[in-house]
């Protein structure tokens, strides 16, 4: 359970890259550039908020995760 | 150690727990009524307070002034937790019922844009800031302040009580709404009537106020001042401490990110789809929804007290498979209940009256199509087979919401040391609720929105609509956090308690 729960460390990562990249390429970006003052605040929530919460925090998880800091001790 | 001792403190006795409960409970209560009549009333407010040249523009505008409520929570959540952990958890969280009831009956009192244009909407937005920042701070003040009274084998059931706050609170604004709503003229309310949910909230507020300020401090917390050892930078050691940040990070991303998206889903989302995606009557949803949140209000507890025996784990991840496994079925029913298309139509019924088109099917439901300039507004009322079916559908969701929500709090009390417990909890807590719950329905919406609009656009190209079922495509928000959150719950997260004491 341990060796799972390390090499998952590595798909949290990628999850959180991903999640990263969705909500920066195809959602903040074209709400940025759309020039309407109604997709300003879901593009600021993307950006500000909610990608640093997803990719960030998913990232830092599964970094510990690969360590081995939420392994069980035997 | 004796099993009603925490700690090294004597447990509180019976009569003083179930003040403690009650008290704690009846402020956080009022935190979530205060709260929600903003989202209940969001579309009077957005005519009220933002532009009234576009209503979708206004409609959006509140949306995100609701998603700014729940995105400044965990701002909220750091502020106080961060006191709470430094002065005590009565002091702070009687702070934010103040700060709560204020900025509630302060909405009820502001100006509409026609009166003082643009103040207005400025006004309600830094309002409904500080209502955030109050939720964050109140819950986990009150959660902490009844687990660290109560016996810790009773730990889950005692802070049930908390957990069934939220719903009784959009259940008692639902309720107060409907109410003020039938007492009036469609008028009055759309006039004046709107202020009075927030004016009420005042009322409550200093009765709330009254009681708390007779409560002791927790023991624990007092035990541990005594003994010099709490907290100097609760905010440093949280989260600039790699032992305790782990679990914050597992705390949210194994268990309130998923719980959060399937609260919403059950109790918001469901709210929002009958009335914007299936078309169903204001009132006859509020109906439905008060309905199913009145039945299953008693399973928070049962499952706070569940937890108590089989463990917070295996509850609250049952809650979350099953909600990822049954929503598409469960909304796609609702939207079949709601479909007049498929209805038998009583062709004798129909009438017009000036712009009004009504119509009546065999199963007791009406539907009525009001053209203002282009749009078309269509409104379904149910019959009551279909009433009762949805009602149904709605309470399965709510009582997922009681499996994965009764034993959080508990759940998270014991994730982390009295020093810094009001900090560390508070964050993910509120993350996984404001952020990744609260802006469900304005995501879900959108999905919807987008499907419905990619198949127009294909429709009148080549008569091929891409999604098959555009109304369900909202619910791969939920079902996509609540799975990632059901499989690194599953592998990393503990049946037992980390920091019982």
């Amino acid at each position: 359970m341990n060796t799972i729960k390390r090499i998952l460390g590595v798909v949290w990562i990628l999850l959180g890259l991903a999640a990263g990249y969705y909500l920066i390429v195809s959602q903040a970006i074209p709400q940025f550039t759309s020039g309407k003052t109604e997709d300003l605040v879901p593009a600021i929530i993307y950006t500000f908020i909610l990608m640093p919460i997803i990719t960030g925090g998913l990232c830092v998880f599964g970094w510990y995760a690969l360590q081995g800091e939420y392994n069980t001790v035997e | 150690m004796d099993e009603n001792s925490v700690g090294g403190v004597a447990a509180s006795s019976k009569k003083t727990l179930w003040k403690v409960i009650g008290a704690s409970s009846l402020g956080t209560l009022i935190e979530w009524y205060d709260f929600y009549i903003f989202g209940s009333l969001a579309i009077v407010i957005s005519t009220k307070f933002f532009p009234p040249d576009n209503p979708t523009a206004a409609f959006l505008s509140t949306l995100a002034t609701f998603a700014a409520g729940f995105v400044v929570r965990p701002f909220g959540a750091l502020f106080f937790g961060r006191l709470g952990d430094i002065i005590g958890r009565k002091y702070t969280f009687m702070v934010t019922l103040l700060l709560m009831g204020l900025s509630t009956c302060a909405i009820g009192l502001v100006p509409g844009y026609q009166t003082i244009g643009f103040a207005a909407p400025v006004l309600v937005l830094v309002l409904r800031l500080l209502q955030g920042l109050a939720l964050g701070g109140e819950y986990g003040g009150a959660a902490t302040y009844v687990a660290e009274h109560s016996e810790p084998h009773k730990r889950g059931f005692r802070t049930s009580w908390i957990q069934t706050t939220a719903t009784v609170g959009l259940f008692i604004s639902l309720a107060v709404i409907m109410l003020t709503k039938s007492s009036m003229s469609a008028e009055s309310f759309d006039d004046w009537g709107w202020r009075v949910p927030f004016l009420i909230s005042s009322v409550m507020v200093v009765v709330s106020y009254f009681i708390r300020r007779n409560m002791d401090e927790s023991p624990l917390f007092k035990k541990a001042k005594s003994e010099g050892k709490t907290s100097s930078n609760p905010l440093k050691e949280s989260f600039g401490n790699k032992y305790n940040f782990k679990f914050v990070l597992l705390a949210l991303f194994g268990a309130t990110m998923g719980q959060g998206v399937i609260w919403y889903t059950g109790q918001f989302y469901a709210l929002s789809f009958l009335q914007n995606v299936c078309h169903v009557d204001f009132d006859q949803t509020n109906f439905i929804i008060g309905t199913a949140l009145l039945a299953g209000t008693g399973f928070f507890v049962f499952f706070g007290w569940l937890s108590d025996r089989i463990g917070r784990k295996p509850v609250m991840l049952a809650g979350m498979l099953l909600a990822i496994l049954t929503y598409r079925p469960i909304y796609d029913r609702m939207y079949q209940l709601t479909d007049v298309t498929v209805k038998q139509e009583l062709v004798d019924q129909q009438r017009t009256e000036g712009n009004i088109l009504m119509k009546a099917y065999d199963d007791g439901s009406t539907a009525t199509w009001v053209s203002e300039g282009e749009s078309v507004k269509q409104t379904v009322h149910v019959g009551k087979g279909a009433f009762f079916s949805i009602a149904l559908l709605v309470f399965i969701q709510v009582l997922y919401v009681t499996m994965v929500y009764g034993p959080i709090a508990a759940f998270l009390v014991e994730m982390f040391p009295v020093r810094i417990r009001y900090t560390s909890m508070s964050l993910p807590y509120h993350v996984g609720n404001g952020i990744f719950g609260g802006l469900l329905p304005a995501v879900a919406t959108y999905l919807v929105t987008k499907a419905q609009m990619a198949n127009t656009a294909a429709q009148q190209i080549s008569g091929n609509a891409p999604y098959e079922k555009p109304h369900l495509e909202g619910l791969w928000y939920p079902i996509l956090i609540a799975g990632v959150s059901f499989i690194i719950g599953l592998l990393y997260l503990k049946n037992k308690n980390q920091n019982v004491q």
